[in-house]
């Protein structure tokens, strides 16, 4: 399934940020994470994934450290900040809301004539 | 197996690809090849070969325009390919930048501590003039042979003729201050650096590529040095100028401390800085044999035309000699380090036409002096100085003529650029083998006049 650039944008910050809430992490995991949670209908472009991790790292919601894989290859992992866990929570209550109402919306839009009753 | 060496190809290709881009940091193209490996390795579990694992995978991993743009919008201070000397947490060996930076210092110090204590006690000048280059070259090679790890066989090839030389320079009852001393003193540097290219190349004389690599080197270095000089100089003159205001006379601490403990150190600091930048910020030697080979041209037209309406030279002398050795050498290394940032399969184009110009131009230069000059010795008789200076313009003559049927041939499309490239560096060793013969063969010849 296709989700829009925009909204893929919108949810990146409180989906990764809520899977690192999870437990330390680095960027193959993440998307593979993302990928479970989605039913693997959610794909982000593999690519994109790092500079938002970057970009995390700038503002402190996260912090990097280089380690090893298994099998003996760089691998950087991030873990999520105090300053990261409080950007989650308040993430988490703008999605709320919005998530909220567009239940509410959706369960009406399924109800058409009790409405139209309404408004007439 | 096989494909196995195909994959690892591709994404070495991929990576340097990658890299090509400013705002993408070579630890970030580590951190997507682990990502890109690891979802190749997925694919090619689920059945597919490693041409199609890698195929999806760089698909997945999306354009590198876009990535490119996203780092860049994040990273805005790598476009100014920013140099970083001790780059945070991209080691997973936390310890070895710091330990570099460390033990370049440590070296610097000692390069420069070394020539503090040669001043003091070499007490008559000439001696020191010896002496000096031998003072700093075990620094220079001796962070080398650190950096390279060199192996038993490779340091005993540096520090032999490293030991015959020193023997040599201060065994000869040379005459203080006298012609072949201050030719042995003039080309003992010449041996030296080879020998810091031995150690440059990690022993891997016999490669091409390697020597090549080395007179990048040389050329970064001696503008590095220069701009670290210019910067230092600044900063004396601060320090002397506020100093005088007070009634403090810097001069005397400048010569006894600052500059011979600065000077060795800066050469040393310098060289770790063109280490330390290979990779971030292209060479600048290149782009000034750009700006200075038309420039050349100009210089040595006027040189050919001003010889051929003034009737002849007035006075041959050695000074004529070195002056046009000095001409050679400055065209030999705008050719050197234009073919060294060549790309070697690109068409020859203007400039390669351009560099023919100029070659040919010094070329006849010199053949103009050079015969003068040759009269004349004929006539007085010849002298060490004579010989030296006749023999490294014959030397630089060779390498310029066959450089310009070379290049002949490249414009023509006879011979391929690598042919050009490789009698660069193959020839490189004969200056060090005439710097041997006027250290060692000329004092006694000449019987150390």
């Amino acid at each position: 399934m296709h989700i829009e650039k925009d909204l893929v944008a919108a949810s990146s910050t409180p989906l990764v940020l809520g899977i690192l809430a999870e437990g330390e992490s680095y960027g193959y995991a993440i998307l593979k994470r993302v990928n479970d949670l989605s039913g693997g209908r959610m794909q982000w472009t593999d690519g994109m994934l790092y500079p938002l991790l970057h970009r995390l790292e700038r503002l402190g919601y996260v912090s990097s450290a280089w380690g090893t894989s298994d099998v003996g290859r760089r691998r950087k992992h991030y873990a999520i900040t105090p300053a990261g866990r409080e950007a989650l929570a308040e993430k988490q209550k703008q999605w709320s809301v919005v998530a909220d109402a567009l239940k509410q919306v959706w369960q009406a839009a399924q109800q058409p004539p009790a409405v139209a009753e309404g408004w007439a | 197996m096989e494909q196995r060496t195909g994959l690892e190809a591709q994404i070495d290709h991929w990576r340097w690809y990658v890299l090509r881009r400013q705002a993408i940091s070579s630890a970030d193209v580590d951190e997507m090849e682990d990502h890109l490996r690891e979802r190749i390795a997925e694919l090619r579990a689920s059945g597919l070969d490693d041409e199609e694992a890698f195929l999806v995978a760089i698909k997945r991993m999306g354009s590198l325009d876009a990535i490119s743009r996203e780092f860049a919008l994040e990273h805005s201070d790598r476009l100014w390919k920013q140099l970083v000397f001790v780059p945070d947490g991209v080691d997973v060996a936390g310890a070895r930048p710091w330990r570099e930076l460390a033990a370049v210092l440590g070296l610097a110090v000692g390069a420069g501590v070394a020539v503090k204590v040669g001043l003091a006690a070499f007490d008559e000048g000439s001696a020191l003039m010896r002496n000096v280059a031998l003072l700093v070259f075990p620094f220079l090679a001796g962070y080398f042979a650190w950096k390279r790890r060199l192996t038993a066989r490779v340091v005993a090839a540096l520090v032999i003729p490293f030991l015959l030389l020193a023997v040599v320079l201060n065994a000869y009852p040379f005459e203080p201050f006298r012609s072949t001393e201050v030719l042995a003193a003039l080309h003992a540097p010449v041996l030296l650096w080879l020998l810091v290219g031995l150690a440059y190349v990690g022993g891997r004389w016999r490669s091409d590529g390697r020597r090549m690599d080395f007179v990048r080197f040389t050329g970064e270095l001696v503008i590095y040095d220069a701009l670290i000089a210019l910067g230092g100089g600044v900063l004396v003159g601060l320090t002397a100028g506020v100093l005088s205001l007070v009634g403090v006379d810097f001069e005397p601490v400048l010569e006894d401390w600052v500059l011979p403990l600065a000077v060795p150190g800066a050469l040393v600091v310098a060289a770790w800085l063109v280490e330390a930048k290979q990779n971030v910020i292209e060479n600048i030697a290149p782009v000034l044999t750009r700006i200075f080979t038309p420039l050349t041209i100009v210089m040595l037209l006027t040189l050919l035309g001003a010889l051929a309406t003034t009737g002849g030279l007035v006075e041959v002398d050695r000074e004529l000699l070195i002056l046009m050795d000095a001409i050679l050498v400055l065209v030999l290394c705008l050719l050197l380090y234009s073919i060294s940032a060549r790309d070697s399969l690109a068409a020859p184009g203007f400039f390669d036409g351009l560099q023919l110009v100029m070659v040919v131009a010094a070329l006849a230069v010199d053949a103009v002096m050079l015969g003068a000059m040759l009269a004349r010795i004929a006539e007085f008789g010849t002298s060490p100085n004579k010989v030296a200076a006749l023999g490294l313009n014959i030397l630089l003559l060779v390498h310029l003529a066959w450089a310009a049927w070379l290049s002949l041939g490249l414009l023509q499309h006879r011979r391929p650029f690598a042919e050009l490239e490789r009698w660069q560096t193959r020839y490189l060793p004969v200056y060090g083998a005439w710097a041997g013969v006027v250290v060692v063969a000329f004092p006694p010849l000449f019987g150390f006049a």
